[in-house]
């Protein structure tokens, strides 16, 4: 439910970019993957939960990969609660809620990454009660060494590859995956795009949008999704939007269970502009370009391990995520950072203090809050995220 | 329904083990040894012995705090200092433990780790612990990845990632710590003591499928586990405790004697059990009686595999020293897929010829407890036998609700009985 | 006759059911729980004496010659409404007497005199008004004297006040310190001795009408009535002073009682104040599993309080103001601490009062679903029972839902579905006597 009114509708075509990006969001029964899969009878979908896995290895064997990122805030949650005790955070009961409801059907197989210990064990659920169906538990490397992380999680890209590749009947040899990276570079770059000219000027890309352009690209396939974005930038660019005396902030936590629409708009009421987050974080987990020679599988690996942003999910080798939010903030000059995790979340609450810590070290001021994907009331965040905003507006700080 | 009981030698025996064992950690400084901060569930404590390294094992400090009830003022520490109420509590417990002086659970204060040894076996909340750690201590960590189960198998391939990492990163490591050199053949005897023990354990844990069983397979269980899933697997101490423990219970069995409850022997073995689940720790005692109290045994339970699934037939393998390691590492319960945890149950279920089941659900512990409801539905639907399902939490005394918990194991019990009056 | 008795401890209530030797229901009672446990079994044991005493003195009448079904109606109504009239005139007199020792204390004694007068002058209200309220077949809003007497009390009281006399909320204190302590100690007089006053109460043709009347219930009076086993079950079960042996869970008298007033019921819910359970029986009413809600009391009947509450309306309005519902809405938490927040936050969002508070009959509904689907789903026959089932709304939502999820049910909901849990256990107080005498003719 939607308690906050519409942003500000957006009109022409860049109006029916959004509607459309929209009514992708909205369709928690996949109907557009199953129109996707009606126009060949080999065509396969593979469901994948938060927070990434290398949607390039399922391209090249010939499947789309569609992100299960939840049932929102318009869900009603009938039998999934049966499955979760109460202490256990809600992206697992809607999940569970699609599934038995049968909206989940259009999926050919489903990929748990290794993110938490409640996402594992959903692995397990969906195997018992699919049991005809491809459900993987895939298990990132937290070795970073070539030879041992690298190589195991070569193995187990490989083993995904393989997997889908004998349900479309495509073989993912290394041409198809580079090319499958090259597709993706285009994404990314894409992606790079959006997210700069958020930094650069943050009235002409609201968050909804922003996020529901971005969301988009767990539905459609990568080339459309492409094409999206770009033309999203373009219009938005010419769109004549104007600055508001909004604070720039900064929001870490998000990155699996996804905060309701409504969330954001009130962020951004309450005087906030978002100019860095992760939502839907595996969209652009690995950043910059990835290798588009050599040993391919080697490229993803290197990328997973070498190019991508910090998550609570993943080992903090170098212990750097401190003094990597801090610069990241430096870098798209927030004046402050929201610490936005779901309830029971421990990767992102366990997270927390050390990036307290950090920001403190640095001077950055921050506020923190939890949501779940279904909160429906904003009055505190409203209060919370409004007097964060007023503050550094008249003082720069809180 | 009992009499009054002696302290068994065997408890004797491991009371004086730990109690040295936390002595030479007092001592660590002067003696100059190194300290190494590990996690149970796939501990290494051979290789660490190899390297004559002192282990100390933060969740075994949360329990033994919980016990004495010290963890609620530790939680609420760490709570001030930022920690959210929604998190784990065992986490929670040991930074406010850090916080008080990290006074360990004997009294003496417990000395900061020289490394932090990140083996993390089915559980992701380990990998955000040590980061914690790594925080208030000025030391190294070493990352051990241990891959989960999810297919339900270990693969060559998930075996020689951690034989890799054990050999290439772990090993070199610990040279470099204790400025002593990896000695093979050292581990081999130390791993050929531990196979040992790992018998005589299994021989106990399985004792529990006489009727009466002479043990109890969780509240006395995790007594019995102390040894061989801490500090203490591969040496001679735990190859002696275990005899004596057997000889123990081999003397039960002909005198046909009950489990040792603290309120002495349980004689009229009522209902036979199996739990899933980690025990609640802070009112541990109170727990326990609201079994024995109704006659309830705990046959078998999963919580007594968080170390090692012994009693499925893995035994620690001195001709290959790593794999096994390796092997072991990925072995243990909270590193199977559901699945493979409801056979394991339902097994136990059948083979110790249980009442039913039961499932204390730990808010902490979100390794355990998502999916059990699954676990208590698929489980009821395989054996037909009486599932219960209660929760509480591992240290934080908030979430012990006694009367609630005393309420459901009552109706539970009764619901046996029912079904028992009906047959 | 040889009694069996249930008594079930609620948290708000205590109820207390007598069944005769073929297991039929012979009396009923209930009371507010009280801050003891103790007297509350027994004022509600009492009172379900009482009405099997009236229960036998049907069973009489009706076995009399001459004596019309109507006429048998009115002077059993006449009877009750005069016995229940005695009984609550001696509550008021321990009251008084609980009243004036209060005022004996030394810092009243500038305003005890004033004080002493409106005391009498407030129960020679509540003795007049009594006339009124204890009149055949009228339906009081409640049994309890706390509420009878309390409502009469604030009345007559405020009228004293605005009339120059003490402050209101002296007057009203005096009531509030006292009414425990009236609660708490049992009716001195016995049951004969109340009868035989409630008969001198009559309307003289119903005296005079009936023959022997006066020899009939003395009788009565003297019937011996054998306690002959006690089970007690519910929340505060492990204080009644029984033997453990006698002490039931709750989970097995409700699934029991559910059976016996259903015989084919195989799946019951109860929604009560602060919990809410779901029960698998078998065809002999022998639970095969069951579920309760964790310890927060989301969900549970208390949340619609808190609800009513907020908008300053009574309990019995929520129901019938959300059938009015036009549109759904989709309420998130079932949270008792945020009810409130929420609820004005959507009224500030411009959402109707009635569409809301049926989306929160729908948000109950939908918590209890997932205990029963915890339990092993809803089988047919479906028994709804506890407070929340005289609620309409709840009702239709629950039975909605079910056959959204279960297909088509049947769903049972009894009137005084109050009782089901010591209908419980009364029936196993009779079968365990069985199981004695079977057990002691074996030996």
């Amino acid at each position: 439910m939607t308690i906050a009114a519409p942003a500000e509708t957006a009109t022409g075509r860049l109006g029916e970019l959004i509607a459309r990006a929209e009514r992708l969001y909205e369709d928690l029964d996949f109907k557009a993957v199953a129109e996707w899969k009606s126009k060949d009878k080999t065509r396969r979908a593979i469901g994948f939960l938060p927070v990434y896995v290398p949607r390039e290895v399922i391209h090249a064997a010939g499947g789309l990969p569609v992100g299960i990122m939840g049932g929102g805030d318009q869900t009603e949650i009938v039998r999934g609660d049966s499955y979760f005790q109460s202490y256990i955070c809600h992206l697992p009961r809607s999940v569970i809620e699609l599934l038995v409801s049968g909206r989940l059907d259009a999926m050919d197989g489903f990929l748990f990454p290794s993110i938490c210990d409640v996402i594992r064990n959903l692995s397990g659920m969906f195997k018992l009660l699919k049991p005809d169906k491809y459900v993987h538990y895939f298990d990132l490397p937290q070795n970073f060494q070539r030879g041992l992380g690298g190589r195991f999680y070569g193995h187990e890209m490989r083993e995904v590859a393989t997997a889908v590749g004998r349900m479309t009947g495509i073989e993912p040899t290394d041409d198809r995956l580079r090319e499958s990276i090259r597709v993706y570079n285009l994404n990314r770059k894409a992606i790079a795009e959006l997210l700069k000219l958020r930094v650069d000027k943050p009235w002409l890309v609201p968050a909804t949008e922003y996020y529901l352009v971005l969301r988009a690209g767990y539905m459609l396939p990568v080339e459309e999704h492409t094409a999206l974005l770009n033309e999203y930038v373009q219009l938005v660019k010419d769109s004549g939007r104007r600055p508001m005396d909004n604070i720039r902030v900064m929001v870490r936590g998000a990155f699996c269970e996804q905060p309701p629409l409504a969330l954001l708009r009130t962020l951004e009421r309450a005087g906030c502009y978002l100019v860095d987050d992760d939502f839907v974080v595996g969209t652009r987990l690995v950043h910059g370009q990835v290798a588009e020679q050599g040993d391919p599988w080697d490229a993803l690996a290197d990328a997973f391990m070498h190019h991508s942003l910090p998550t609570p999910s993943v080992y903090d080798e170098r212990h750097t995520k401190g003094e990597l939010l801090v610069r990241k903030a430096r870098e798209v000059r927030a004046d402050g950072v929201l610490l936005m995790a779901p309830s029971f979340c421990d990767p992102a609450l366990l997270d927390q203090p050390m990036l307290q810590t950090a920001l403190e070290k640095a001077g950055i001021p921050f506020t923190s809050f939890k949501y779940s994907e279904d909160t429906g009331q904003f009055q505190v965040i409203r209060e919370q995220a409004g007097t964060f905003a007023d503050a550094i507006k008249l003082w720069g700080t809180v | 329904m009992t009499v009054e009981a002696k302290k068994d030698a065997s408890q004797e025996r491991q009371k004086a083990m730990i109690a040295e064992h936390f002595n030479k950690l007092s001592r660590a400084k002067e003696d100059g040894r190194k300290v190494v901060y590990t996690f149970v569930p796939g501990n290494l404590t051979e290789l660490l012995a190899n390297f004559d390294l002192l282990p100390v094992l933060p969740e075994i400090n949360a329990l033994q705090s919980g016990m004495r009830g010290k963890t609620g003022d530790y939680i609420h520490l760490a709570e001030k200092s930022g920690h959210s109420e929604d998190v784990c509590t065992y986490v929670k417990a040991d930074i406010g433990m850090l916080k008080s002086g990290n006074i360990g659970p004997t009294g003496e204060k417990l000395p900061p780790p020289d490394l932090l040894l990140l083996s993390y076996t089915g559980c992701f909340t380990f990998l955000k612990w040590f980061e914690l750690l790594r925080e208030e201590y000025d030391c190294p960590v070493v990352m051990l990845h241990t891959p989960y189960q999810g297919d339900g198998k270990i693969t060559e391939e998930m075996r020689q990632y951690v034989a890799g990492q054990i050999r290439n990163v772990l090993i070199p490591e610990l040279e470099k710590l204790s400025g002593k050199k990896f000695d093979e053949d050292r581990l081999r005897e130390d791993l050929k003591r531990s196979a040992k023990a790992e018998d005589d354990l299994v021989w106990v844990l399985e004792s529990a499928r006489h009727k009466p069983s002479p043990i109890d397979a969780y509240f006395g269980g995790v007594y019995y586990i102390g040894p061989i899933f801490t500090s203490f697997r591969g040496s001679q101490d735990a190859v002696e405790y275990y005899e004596l423990l057997r000889g123990e219970i081999e003397e039960r069995i002909k005198l046909g004697l009950g489990p040792v409850t603290p309120d002495g022997v349980l004689n009229e073995e009522k209902y036979r059990v199996v739990v899933e689940g980690p025990p609640n720790w802070t009112s541990f005692r109170e727990f326990w009686k609201m079994f024995y109290g109704e006659g309830a045994v705990v046959v078998a339970s999963s919580y007594t595999k968080v170390g090692g699934l012994y009693d499925r037939g893995f035994r620690h393998n001195p001709d290959q020293p790593i794999e096994t390691l390796a092997d072991y590492c990925m072995g243990c319960y909270t590193n199977l897929n559901l699945p493979d945890r409801i056979k394991l149950l339902e097994n136990y279920i059948n083979d110790y010829q249980a009442d039913g089941f039961l499932i204390n659900s730990v808010k902490s512990c979100n390794s355990f407890s998502a999916g059990q409801l699954l676990i208590l539905r698929e489980l009821e639907k395989r054996t037909g036998r009486a599932g219960g399902f209660i929760e509480s939490d591992l240290v934080d005394p908030r979430y012990f609700s006694a009367a609630n918990i005393k309420n459901r194991l009552e109706s539970y019990f009764q619901m046996i009985e029912a079904k028992r009056g009906k047959a | 006759m040889d009694c069996f008795i249930g008594i079930d401890l609620g948290s708000t209530t205590t109820k207390a059911v007598i069944l005769d030797g073929q297991g039929r229901i012979v009396g009923r009672g209930i009371t507010n729980s009280r801050s003891n446990y103790d007297v509350a079994a027994q004022v509600a044991k009492q009172e379900a004496f009482t009405s099997a005493r009236f229960e036998l003195l049907s069973r009489e009448l009706r076995a009399r010659e001459g004596i019309s079904e109507s006429e048998r109606e009115r002077l059993q109504s006449e009877l009750l409404a005069a016995y229940r009239h005695e009984l609550f005139l001696g509550q008021l007199d321990a009251l008084e007497a609980h009243c004036r020792n209060d005022l004996q204390n030394p810092r009243f004694a500038d305003s005890r005199r004033e004080l002493t007068q409106a005391l009498e002058v407030i129960l020679q209200g509540i003795r007049e008004q009594a006339k009124a309220i204890f009149v055949a077949e009228s339906v009081a809003r409640s049994d309890f004297f706390r509420d009878i007497a309390g409502s009469a009390f604030i009345e007559n009281a405020s009228e004293i006040s605005r009339g120059g006399g003490p402050a209101f909320d002296s007057l009203v204190g005096m009531f509030d310190r006292n009414i425990i302590p009236v609660e708490n100690q049992p009716e001195s007089r016995g049951f004969e001795e109340l009868l035989m006053a409630a008969y001198q109460r009559l309307p003289g043709d119903l005296r005079e009408g009936h023959a022997g009347l006066a020899e009939l219930l003395k009788s009565i009076a003297e019937t011996e009535l054998a306690d002959v086993r006690t089970v007690g079950t519910g929340y505060g079960r492990v204080r009644l002073p029984f033997p453990k042996d006698c002490i039931r869970s709750e989970i097995l008298c409700h699934g029991l009682g559910a059976h016996l007033m259903f015989p084919d019921t195989a799946t019951v819910l109860d929604i009560g104040g602060q919990d809410t359970k779901a029960i698998q029986v078998d065809e002999q009413g022998v639970v095969t599993s069951f579920q309760m809600n964790d310890r927060c009391a989301a969900g549970c009947g208390r949340y619609l309080g808190y609800i009513a509450d907020e908008m300053n309306i009574g309990l019995h309005e929520l129901g019938p103001m959300a059938l009015e519902s036009k549109r759904r809405v989709k309420i998130n938490s079932t949270c008792t601490v945020f009810a409130g927040a929420e609820f004005r936050d959507r009224l500030a969002a411009g959402q109707a009062r009635e569409d809301i508070v049926n989306g929160l009959h729908r948000a109950i509904i939908l918590r209890a679903m997932s205990l029963l689907a915890r339990s092993g789903g809803i089988r047919n026959e479906f028994t709804f029972t506890g407070g929340v089932g005289k609620n309409p709304a709840a009702v239709r939502a629950l039975r909605e839902v079910a056959e959204e999820n279960y297909g088509k049910l049947i769903l049972n909901i009894a009137p005084d579905s109050i009782y089901t849990g010591a209908i419980g256990a009364a029936t196993f107080a009779m079968r365990d006597m069985a199981g004695v005498k079977a057990g002691q003719e074996a030996a």
